[in-house]
């Protein structure tokens, strides 16, 4: 088995948005939407201050409540690497895993069915990574499996400090950033 | 909890471990399911290379029958690695652009009222043919001037020398980079370049002085930057902006706008002060050192203080960082740094800094580049002007660059007729009203041409003052020139088409031929088609044309770059030592060791407009590509929080600016910010297109050069230093 996840270097991004606009293109996300988006955590008072800059989507998480409440069962989790998906053609709309994620990651799709990061699922089956991670000109995204402790991502995990988003909603996110 | 039947191969973890390499293009064979739908079309792979911003990473373009699906770098090429930058990964946008320009176009009303009829190649290009020769029996062919920008100007360019005139020049020089080459030839006889030869990816330290790397996304600089941090380089960032960079800096230098050559100047004196410049170097290859000790001597960090508001332990603290890791250490020249009109002097005091820190030729600071070597096509020999050109003469500005030019010279003799008349503009992909300074003077010289011809992609704002419109394929659907880049490696690029263009657009190389057929000079173009002329190229170099379409790229052998692998220090300044006292500039009468003046600052209730990239657009070009357009429609106004709320806006909130001048900016959106100093607004640079034609981004957000109405040009070499304008808010719109 296998648990994909990312961990993402927020000392190298610079949020340029490439990872954005990578989704887009290869996904073909609709206009208006995004699958993943860049957050901005500045503190302090000029010029003392802080930032981090994230690339965020969909944590594919390992709690997720937004599966857990959808009433067709098309939210799903996969049985290869955990990752939450959506069959297209038994979504109803009805967007209750919408108002369940904690972070906003899902949206309707034009074609009426919720949309999100499927960590370009249809790239790992060709071997690729997604493309997000693909085209990132920091090399700031890592893609790989937890369940591995010898991947990539389980050993940065281990090197560096780091946090998911909101631990406290209890959905343990397999997204991790790296400070 | 129901699970997806769906067979996932197994992927082990190694597979992750680096990107997947393209190694063949061409067709798939067989199609693939993509969430539940099968494509139909057969996926096409076609090399090329970017054409959004100047940089011209490799690029492989994938298209279904003729609609482009992605676009990613490509991984045989030294500038992408594979990776392209968000405005690159965007640019199949550029295709789908619902405002682009379909067929040639000649005015009907008047300049700038964008009123047109359609015309046939044949009719515009007759057009433009007729009125060239009679500019050229009335005044001489000099009197046509061409402004372009990119490679993709190469061709035209050549009918233009074929056809007689010198007056070929582009903003990159006097609007953007020129200073910093005139800065560092000055005082090392070699110049930065584009990419710039910075070695960030080795660099132990690193000084930006208002350049916004990683908001300015040069691709290269940008991967590099990302590799030093992973090796933890030092950032020193020096901006009065807390750009992104400076959220990843050891030290902040929240400068007041306008002061950088002091803190400079300083920073050489502390260097000297406290014994921490390369003295072998410096005795080695210095001129004019001990006019410079005595120089820079009072510039101490408490007076510095005082003049950048920068504490003086920061001053000296970010400067024994740079110190403590030379020669792996630099500060970065920048690239936009036509600022206050004493840009090139500044540019010295960079190159100073640097040569104190004995860095030229070192790992991790500034290599020598290196080019492959592929022959010209053999043309015969372009006419000689006797009047020679227009904007670079003699005494005025003596370090002007005869390559480039000057456009705000070309521009006074467009409106003046000195020294000599100009009656035409012929404008390739550079949209003049938004890249000079002070549109008034621009649309004025204009009006006053016989002939105004613009090639470019999408209706511009210069294309709305043409007379003459060309509407050119996009960088996906035509042939360009070879892409030979001075970088770390040699190498060689193609662009081809990945579609065919929509509409009646052209290839430049066609419209530069055409045009030169009709103006009697077709033995200048002794090739029918672009790929002739290509193939000669690529074969009389020893390189296989086969193998650089299927590749995109041929990559030579790697040559020293680098002191440490083998490169010799040489200067190529008068003394053959690098300059620290400027003969060159004390016999033109100008200060031999830069000198800090004060600017004006901005009167009470005024800022300071500051302006600067964004990394998903490029200039005022790219705002009408629907995907980068979907990534930022419209720029913000950073403003300091504080006075955010003394004036009781928030974020979101709408304001115009008035300059000095009373010119009033469109409506622009509040970004209430910590992250900007209290004295001056930023706005990223491009957007508050009013040409009609952009009707998908007509008036969003506010344009920073329609507010650019003063500027000071630098003495030296004729650039326009921009950052001299002042606003007040004008709050309730």
């Amino acid at each position: 088995m296998a648990r994909y996840g990312m961990v993402i270097d927020t000392a190298k991004c610079v949020g340029c948005m490439d990872c954005v606009v990578a989704c887009k293109t290869e996904n073909n996300v609709p206009e208006g939407f995004n699958r993943d988006w860049i957050a901005y955590e500045t503190n302090g008072v000029f010029p003392t201050l802080t930032q981090e800059i994230r690339s965020e989507r969909c944590n594919q998480c390992d709690n997720p409540p937004c599966v857990y409440c959808c009433p067709s069962g098309a939210s799903h989790v996969s049985e290869q690497g955990g990752i939450v998906l959506v069959t297209q053609d038994e979504c109803v709309g009805c967007k209750a895993c919408m108002a369940a994620c904690p972070y906003g990651a899902r949206f309707v799709n034009p074609e009426g069915y919720a949309d999100k990061c499927t960590f370009c699922n249809h790239r790992l089956e060709n071997g690729e990574l997604p493309a997000c991670v693909s085209v990132c000109p920091t090399y700031c995204m890592h893609f790989g499996d937890f369940d591995d402790p010898e991947s990539e991502v389980s050993k940065l995990l281990k090197s560096r400090k780091n946090h998911p988003l909101i631990p406290a909603a209890g959905t343990e996110p397999q997204i991790y950033y790296l400070v | 909890m129901i699970f997806s039947r769906r067979k996932f191969l197994q992927i082990s973890s190694a597979t992750f471990g680096t990107a997947a390499v393209a190694t063949s293009l061409g067709y798939f064979s067989d199609t693939k399911k993509l969430f539940g739908k099968e494509i139909e079309e057969p996926v096409k792979k076609t090399a090329t290379y970017c054409n959004i911003c100047f940089w011209k990473c490799g690029a492989i373009a994938y298209s279904k029958g003729n609609k482009l699906w992605k676009i990613e770098g490509n991984p045989l090429d030294p500038l992408s690695n594979g990776r392209l930058c968000p405005r690159g990964t965007g640019g199949i946008g550029v295709s789908s652009d619902p405002n682009r320009l379909k067929s040639p176009l000649i005015r009907v009303g008047k300049r700038g009222e964008e009123e047109w009829k359609v015309v046939t190649w044949d009719e515009a290009l007759n057009f433009i043919a007729d009125k060239m020769k009679t500019i050229k029996t009335n005044y001489g062919p000099e009197s046509v001037a061409f402004f372009a920008h990119g490679i993709g100007g190469n061709f035209l360019k050549h009918t233009l020398k074929a056809y007689g005139t010198p007056n070929i020049t582009a903003p990159s020089f006097a609007q953007c980079r020129g200073p910093r080459e005139v800065g560092f030839e000055l005082t090392l006889g070699q110049f930065i370049g584009s990419p710039e030869r910075t070695d960030i990816e080795n660099s132990k330290a690193m000084a930006l002085i208002g350049s916004h790397l990683g908001e300015n996304m040069h691709n290269s600089q940008v991967q590099e930057l990302s590799k030093a941090i992973e090796n933890g380089i030092s950032l020193i960032v020096v901006d009065p902006r807390f750009s992104v960079i400076a959220g990843k800096a050891k030290y902040y230098l929240p400068i007041k706008p306008g002061t950088d050559m002091a803190l400079l100047l300083t920073w050489a004196n502390i260097l000297i002060k406290e014994n921490l410049y390369d003295k072998e170097f410096v005795s080695q290859y210095g001129f004019g050192f001990e006019q410079l000790v005595a120089e820079v001597s009072k510039y101490t960090p408490e007076w510095c203080y005082i003049e950048t508001g920068i504490e003086p332990e920061l001053i000296v603290n970010s400067i024994r960082e740079l110190a403590k890791n030379k020669p792996a250490s630099f500060v970065h020249p920048g690239r936009h740094v036509t600022w206050y009109g004493d840009d090139a002097q500044r540019s010295r005091a960079i190159a100073i800094v640097n040569s104190l820190l004995g860095n030229w030729n070192h790992k991790g600071a500034f290599f020598q580049p290196t080019k492959l070597s592929v022959p010209g096509y053999p043309y015969p020999e372009y006419p000689k002007s006797e009047k020679g050109r227009v904007d670079v003469r003699g005494e005025k500005y003596p370090w002007a660059g005869a390559d480039e030019g000057l456009t705000n010279e070309i521009r006074n003799a467009s409106i003046t007729g000195a020294p000599y008349p100009i009656k035409a503009w012929f404008v390739y992909a550079t949209n003049l009203i938004n890249a000079l300074p002070n549109q008034d003077e621009t649309i004025k010289a204009i009006n006053n041409l016989d002939l105004m011809v613009v090639v470019d992609v999408v209706p511009s704002e210069i294309a709305g003052y043409a007379d003459v419109v060309l509407p050119e394929s996009t960088y996906l659907e035509r042939w360009d020139d070879l892409n030979i880049t001075p970088f770390k490696k040699p190498f060689v690029g193609i662009r081809q088409p990945a579609v065919n263009p929509p509409d009646d657009q052209k290839d430049n190389w066609w419209i530069a031929k055409k045009l030169a057929d009709k103006l009697d000079l077709g033995h200048f173009f002794p090739w029918n088609h672009i790929e002739d002329y290509l193939k000669f190229r690529i074969e009389k170099g020893g390189f296989n044309y086969s193998e650089l379409k299927e590749k995109g790229i041929i990559l030579g052998t790697n040559k020293p770059i680098y002191i440490e692998d083998g490169v010799a220090n040489e200067f190529f300044t008068p003394s053959g030592k690098v300059e620290f006292y400027s003969t060159q500039l004390a016999e033109k009468g100008f200060d031999p060791i830069p000198k800090y003046t004060k600017h004006e600052e901005p009167p009470a209730g005024s800022f300071r407009l500051l302006f600067g990239r964004s990394p998903v657009h490029t200039f005022s070009q790219t705002q009408s590509n629907p995907i980068l357009q979907e990534m930022q429609s419209e720029n913000e106004l950073w403003l300091n929080i504080d006075i955010a709320n003394q004036y009781g806006l928030k974020s979101g909130d709408y304001v115009k600016l008035k300059n000095q001048d009373g010119k009033i900016s469109n409506k622009i959106k509040v970004k209430a910010t910590q992250r900007i100093r209290t004295d001056c607004v930023f706005m990223t640079h491009g957007f508050g297109h009013n040409s009609k034609g952009l009707k998908s981004v007509f008036g969003k957000g506010a344009s920073d050069s329609a507010l650019v109405t003063r500027y000071k040009v630098d003495p030296l070499m004729g650039g326009t230093g921009m950052n001299m304008n002042f606003v007040t808010l004008e709050v309730g719109v």
